[in-house]
């Protein structure tokens, strides 16, 4: 097997993973990066974000509310100390971004323009056009490219983190075009692999969102923290899942169910005007969106679509003009997708899952538990979305702690020894073998759609905007099945070059792991709060009880250990999530 | 699949290189729904007829730009091309220009090798601190290059590109309008810089102003346009040489 020595490792290579690679090659042009991504940068998941990066700007706007919108929005379940540094790190991060080009719309005066996004009460969503995600990730890959020390690993496959005296020191990839394992050595190692969305069916993620990073650290002992809290997007397209951006209702969309009525004020987040109003009505947090659309359509209130349920985002009286300038990638979405004008007819949506509030535990450098593994992005907790996320904060999320990681790990490489150890060889021996495995598989087997749908189907029953015990029990069951399943799976691909059924049934291994530590957190937290809501007989918040962190250990082939850890709170008590006319603000 | 319902042909161009050396034609058969994508189709194929066809894809939504193909000879993502736009069968074959590693995959590395050589960052014009805030740029400034900074690098405009088919020096529609961008942009300062790879021969001259990259463009960058203002910007800067007082 081929070795390659860098100083600092890291994985992905999306918005977090190019942050933090940017800021080791700025913090110290000696070291040595290998920046290993499976797609090439500009195809990672990043791109795909629409509607804005948040940021305090306005002269009426603090750091406080951006503090308070986040730690009320996620339930009171975020470490208020990692929400304090990020709010502090936003905006620096923003105007970093506008340094290095990034296209932010502008109002007249040649300062940056903000927008409303929900649960949020001062506008302070950073925009570029609905195309933000996309500007970022090219601007960061593009600037990355200044930078000498950072070489990259294009197109390769993670598929082991090693691990040798209690110390991270690199990771065996895959080269997809040829099929061989290659192993880059590091001193410290950066894990920004992004979420894990694609264990659930109807999603807004892009094919490659598999939970890889996660599951690489927790097969090597480190815990999986808030995995239960899964984001549910509100607008989202029937069928594919595709996202319709928040900002639709920033910008003043607003949405109706089949009789045309604005249901939300029916979900405690009214009164319906006036309206655009800030942390009321669509402009409520995403979670209380989801739940509100479940019970419409329990009453049968929805619209009937061939592809099941929906309610209707109406932008009409936005205008062609506005939603070509604001919405553009909105409006030929609904175009070319759905054939619908949105300026002449609502778009149909539904939710779908989005973003994984949990991950890998980091502190505020994105430090982990394991010496010299770091990981920022949607892949790490760092606390800063508890029991749901703040739309805006992921995006902003992926610069100040991808910076915090790439820095954390630079001084880490910098005081540590050159990797080695007498294990290092023979974990490369076995992360071999097991990677071929599936290669090696019965010619009459599982197929791998199979089992990949039956996950996903299962989650989607057992994990979706409203569980219970019982559903969440034949979830748990049915993945250790599929997971024994898996292990003869039948590929009829046996090639070793640019092999995707291959490196498909690895992703279903780590989907499968990263899909258990989702499950057995959400059977064990016996309350309702954020995106975790429990219909049975634990329809409450429980402070007393699961005002904590569920952190899912890796047990082999039983079911994860489940056990809990502290909350950090500075300054805001636990209290009562208000939208709507009940906000004093707007009393 | 049930009975009686609707069905579409996909053919594909394969390339199987361990088992066989020759490209050869392969037509699957799938049902078909009124609102499937070509990347649909393939996918139905690969999780339910051949697990061994290959091709690059993610975002299903026309901006990671993975799954750009030659689709019945014209260079399209697959995943905003809608199979109700054919009749019968699709063909589907590698984009072309590139080398072709397997199936639907094409070697990138030569794109992305020469995107670092049009220096693809801003050099300020007025370096800032942080502190200072950002740099004001009104909106028609930002109208200045807006446009060119939407490409999604999905390189359709590379097989379109007859010149960049007959000399892989050329440096390209895509690339060249990204470099436009990073001109027009008011923070930036190195165009200079940047013009010397536009005044070379794998520079704006070797276009031959055929235009069908803008036309398979699917984010409406108009690559041609910028290869042709370059065009314009470098006759000017080579007269201007020859000023009194310049030079």
């Amino acid at each position: 097997m081929q070795v390659f020595d860098a100083d600092v490792v890291i994985v992905g290579a999306g918005g977090a993973g190019l942050r933090a690679a940017i800021a080791v090659a700025e913090s110290d042009p000696r070291l040595a990066v290998a920046l290993v991504s499976k797609v090439y940068p500009m195809r990672s998941h990043t791109v795909a974000a629409e509607g804005g990066s948040a940021g305090v700007v306005l002269p009426e706007d603090s750091l406080e509310h951006h503090f308070n919108d986040t730690v009320s929005g996620g339930d009171w379940l975020c470490d208020q100390d990692a929400v304090e540094f990020f709010v502090s790190q936003c905006t620096r991060e923003m105007v970093q971004l506008e340094h290095w080009g990034c296209p932010w719309s502008r109002r007249p005066d040649g300062r940056v323009n903000v927008r409303a996004f929900g649960g949020m009460k001062i506008e302070r969503t950073w925009f570029a056009a609905d195309l933000t995600g996309f500007h970022m990730l090219h601007t960061l890959f593009q600037t990355s490219l200044k930078y000498p020390s950072i070489r990259r690993f294009d197109e390769h496959f993670a598929c082991e983190l090693l691990v040798d005296g209690g110390r991270a020191q690199g990771v065996v990839a895959a080269e997809v075009s040829t099929g061989e394992l290659v192993s880059i050595h590091g001193r410290a190692v950066v894990i920004a692999t992004g979420g894990a969305g694609r264990v659930f069916r109807e999603n807004t993620n892009g094919g490659i969102v598999t939970g890889d990073g996660m599951a690489l650290a927790y097969r090597r002992g480190v815990p999986l923290r808030d995995m239960e809290f899964v984001q549910y997007h509100p607008t989202c397209m029937p069928g594919t899942g595709l996202l319709f951006t928040e900002a639709c209702r920033g910008e003043g969309g607003i949405l109706v169910n089949k009789e045309g009525y604005r249901y939300l004020q029916d979900y405690g987040l009214g009164p319906p005007d006036p309206w655009p109003r800030k942390k009321a009505m669509e402009l409520g947090p995403r979670d209380r969106l989801s739940q509100a659309f479940w019970h419409e359509e329990r009453k049968g209130r929805t619209v009937d679509t061939p592809h099941g349920p929906a309610v209707h985002l109406d932008l009409r009286h936005l205008g062609d003009a506005k939603l070509r300038e604001r919405l553009p990638q909105i409006r030929e979405m609904a175009l070319e997708y759905l054939a619908i004008d949105p300026a002449l007819a609502p778009i149909p949506v539904r939710p779908a899952v989005h973003y994984t509030m949990g991950g890998i535990p980091t502190d505020a450098q994105g430090a982990t538990r394991l010496a010299g593994l770091f990981a920022a992005g949607e892949c790490a907790s760092s606390g800063i979305h508890g029991a749901n996320r703040l739309g805006s904060n992921s995006l902003a999320e992926l610069c100040v702690f991808g910076k915090a990681a790439g820095e954390g790990a630079a001084r880490f490489a910098r005081g540590a020894d050159a990797p080695g150890g007498s294990t290092l060889r023979w974990q490369e021996q076995d992360a071999a073998t097991r990677a071929f495995a599936p290669l090696q598989g019965p010619a009459q087997g599982e197929a791998l759609a199979t089992l990949r749908r039956e996950m996903a189907q299962s989650m989607e029953r057992g994990c979706g905007i409203y569980r219970t015990a019982a559903e969440l029990e034949a979830t748990c069951l049915k993945l250790a099945e599929l997971k024994e399943r898996a292990a003869r799976v039948s590929l009829k691909d046996r090639a070793q070059a640019w092999n995707t059924e291959w490196l498909g049934a690895l992703e279903l291994g780590y989907q499968l792991d990263v899909a258990q530590a989702m499950a057995h957190s959400a059977l064990a937290r016996r309350e309702s709060r954020g995106a975790h809501q429990r219909l049975d007989g634990f329809t409450q918040r429980d402070d007393a009880q699961y005002l904590k962190h569920t952190l899912a250990w890796h047990a082999g082939a039983e079911a994860p250990r489940v056990t809990y850890s502290e909350v950090v709170i500075t300054r805001s008590p636990p209290g009562e999530r208000i939208y709507g006319k009940a906000d004093p603000a707007h009393a | 699949m049930p009975d009686g319902a609707k069905t579409i042909r996909i053919e594909v161009l394969r390339y199987q290189p361990g088992e066989r050396q020759e490209p050869y034609a392969e037509v699957f058969e799938i049902p078909f729904t009124h609102d499937m994508s070509v990347l649909e189709g393939l996918q139905y194929v690969k999780d339910n007829l051949d697990g061994s066809l290959t091709y690059r894809w993610s975002c299903r939504m026309a901006i990671c730009g993975s799954c750009g193909m030659m689709i019945d000879g014209k260079p399209r993502l697959a995943c905003r091309t809608f199979l109700r736009d054919f009749e019968g069968t699709v063909r589907v074959e590698a984009l072309a220009h590139f080398p072709i590693e397997r199936d639907l995959v094409v070697d990138a590395s030569d794109f992305v090798e020469k995107l670092p050589r049009i220096r693809p960052w801003i050099e300020a014009r007025a370096p800032r601190d942080l502190a200072q805030g950002e740099y004001l740029q009104t909106p028609d400034e930002l109208a200045r290059y807006e446009q060119f900074s939407h490409c999604i690098n999905c390189m359709l405009c590379y097989a379109a590109c007859p010149q960049y088919g007959l000399d892989p020096k050329f440096i390209g529609p895509g690339l060249i309008a990204l470099l436009h961008r990073y001109n027009q942009d008011s923070r930036d300062a190195a165009a200079g810089k940047r013009n010397e790879l536009v005044h070379a021969d794998e520079g704006v001259w070797s276009c031959t102003a055929v235009g069908y990259c803008s036309e398979v463009c699917p984010k409406q960058v108009d690559p041609a346009s910028a290869v042709n203002r370059n065009k314009t910007a470098s006759a000017l800067d080579w007269f201007a040489r020859f000023l009194p007082g310049r030079g």
